[in-house]
């Protein structure tokens, strides 16, 4: 056999070719599955949020009761949706950028010194990613309160600045980059924190990017411990917001069903701009767990 | 300062001080004071020492026990389902049959549902489960002829329900790690079994499980967790913590109905206490396994 033979003889892809199709099929209706609730989401932002209480959600509009109301609702009578919204970017954005800076700082110590209870710090930070928070969220709770944190975004951020699964990402990139770089850093006379700051950041760039999606994304998303925090309807981010609209009353469903699709739009977006970021940052536990 | 900023000796401790503070004040501390509370009734402006008495009662507290089979039911199901059908779905992605454009956009459009969050995954799925027999879950078991089910009120169909969600929201995660897995599995041993005559069922179970065990029992032991922790998929489905005859209830939602809602800080920190040593103990037995199972394979 001629080793530059192609893959597929012509044979083969005949006989192929009703795997092909239907795997296109499977693959599709699969893909349909994960996509259907989305489009019952986008067809109830049509409907009335009254009918939606009643009838619940399915995948059929009828013409004759769609309207726009509920986005022009939303964009002139929301109350106080826009200020949750803003809330949450603000606060996104806060977390993400002091995570990203504190945990690749304690991660750079992690990977690139040597140092007395190294190995016993690094334990209790596997250890700190292993525990699900919900199984410590009673006594962060009681702490945050009794240092006079509670309803304050500093008790939302302070608590996962140095993030254990952040660092730990960080410290698997870090120990790939050749320790070499500190020494020429040090006969330039860069100190220490110069050195990391400006010789190895630069290098984070891929990590920074999965990490940032991955952070950003879980904390746009973040709902319990927020929950526990907040108090004044004034600082309510958006998942909080949302969920007081879904009373049993369902006096909203309007703003509801329209806020909730609305509030996956910035996610949506940066999704279809950095989808391998998306895939790296989510799935960065496994490559070396 | 200066000397501080260039010593060597120095510059590890400041790098990873953040750690340490944050791991003190807000994860050690806590957890040690929570320890102290499981022996104490907590009432405001008076405390009391009660030994194990707050472990006595949750011992006996059937509640507790309903919780405790709700989250275990939950997560063993989880398993069934989370861990063959996306690694199933990843098999077919990374075979060489199939347009290229189609995986591609089945990847994405399987990554989605992770994005959203817990809430708007809830307020939709609420509304899809809902009792009319017009809601889309009606709909479709409708045209089996089954007749509209009041899902959120019974028992089984609250847990399918939930499992409906884990589905939807974790399928397409738990098929990118396996993926993941799967392409980073050496050509060469699929060559070498071709050559050895090997059937795909016989390269599927003697080349690609055996290397893909790394990545199916990080798979694993995330959806331990991530079953065990459940609470806000419950919450979101039912409105709230409360669930027809608890059918919904689970241990983190026992605790959070102790400690929170009803501010009984003292029993609440010994359900937390006992919680956590039950996510250790698997922890603990899943790397033992894991170590073993190493030793035997080489």
């Amino acid at each position: 056999m001629s080793r530059r033979a192609p893959v597929l003889s012509p044979r083969d892809l005949r006989s192929r070719r009703p795997a092909t199709i239907g795997m296109a099929v499977a693959f599709l209706v699969v893909a349909a599955l994960a996509l259907i609730p989305f489009w019952a989401m986008l067809i109830g932002t049509f409907q009335d949020g009254d009918m939606l209480i009643r009838y619940g959600l399915n995948l059929g509009l009828d013409p004759a009761n769609a309207h726009v109301r509920n986005y022009i609702m939303l964009f002139t009578d929301s109350g106080p949706y826009f200020g949750w919204f803003a809330n949450s970017l603000i606060l996104t954005t806060v977390q993400v950028v002091g995570t990203l800076l504190v945990s690749s700082f304690v991660a750079y110590g992690f990977a690139m010194y040597d140092f007395k209870f190294k190995t016993t710090l690094f334990i209790l930070v596997v250890v700190l990613m292993t525990i699900p928070f919900e199984m410590l969220m009673l006594p962060l709770y009681v702490q945050t309160n009794a240092m006079g944190l509670s309803d304050s975004y500093a008790a939302i951020v302070l608590p996962f600045l140095a993030q254990a699964g952040t660092i730990f990402f960080f410290r698997q990139y870090l120990t790939g980059i050749p320790r070499e770089i500190l020494e020429a850093g040090r006969v330039d006379g860069v100190s220490e924190f110069g050195i990391f700051f400006r010789l190895v950041v630069p290098l984070m760039k891929p990590a920074i990017a999965a990490m940032a999606i991955l952070n950003g994304m879980a904390s746009w998303n973040n709902f319990l411990w927020p929950l526990l925090v907040l108090r004044s309807p004034q600082k309510y981010t958006l998942p909080i917001g949302l969920n007081t609209l879904l009373t049993p009353y369902g006096n909203n469903y309007s703003l509801l069903i329209v806020g909730a699709f609305f509030s996956l739009i910035p996610i949506l977006l940066l999704f279809l701009a950095f989808q391998r970021f998306f895939i790296e940052g989510m799935t960065a536990g496994s490559v070396k767990g | 300062m200066r000397r501080l900023l260039y010593s060597q000796k120095a510059a590890p401790y400041f790098f990873v001080l953040p750690f340490i503070l944050t791991f003190g004040i807000f994860w050690a501390f806590p957890l040690g004071r929570s320890v102290v509370m499981s022996g104490q009734n907590i009432l405001p402006g008076q405390v009391e020492n009660v030994g194990f008495h707050n472990y006595e009662r949750l011992f006996g507290d059937r509640l507790f026990w309903l919780a405790m089979g709700n989250s275990l039911r939950y997560t063993v199901l989880t398993l069934v389902l989370l861990i063959p059908i996306p690694l199933l779905l990843a098999v077919l992605v990374n075979s060489r049959i199939g347009s290229p454009k189609i995986k591609a956009f089945f990847k994405s459009a399987m990554f989605v549902p992770a994005l959203t969050s817990v809430v708007v995954a809830g307020i939709v799925f609420r509304l899809m489960f809902s009792e009319s027999s017009t809601a889309l879950m009606n709909q479709i078991i409708g045209a089996f002829g089954i007749g509209p089910t009041k899902w959120l009120k019974n028992d089984l169909t609250g847990l399918a329900a939930l499992l409906v969600v884990a589905m939807w929201r974790w399928t397409g995660v738990n098929m990118m790690y396996f993926l993941a897995g799967l392409q980073s599995i050496p050509t060469e041993y699929y060559e070498a079994a071709d050559i050895d005559g090997a059937s795909h069922w016989q390269k599927f179970r003697y080349v690609t499980l055996p290397q893909l065990r790394p990545t199916i029992v990080y798979v694993l032991t995330i959806s331990v967790y991530g079953g065990m922790a459940m609470f806000l998929e419950s919450f979101m489905l039912y409105g709230g913590n409360n669930s027809p005859e608890n059918i919904g209830l689970t241990i983190v939602g026992y605790l959070y109905r102790q400690g929170i809602e009803k501010n009984d800080l003292g029993y609440a920190s010994a359900v937390g206490v006992v919680l956590l040593v039950v996510i250790l103990a698997i922890n603990l037995t899943q790397l033992t396994l894991n170590g073993m199972f190493r030793k035997e394979s080489r």
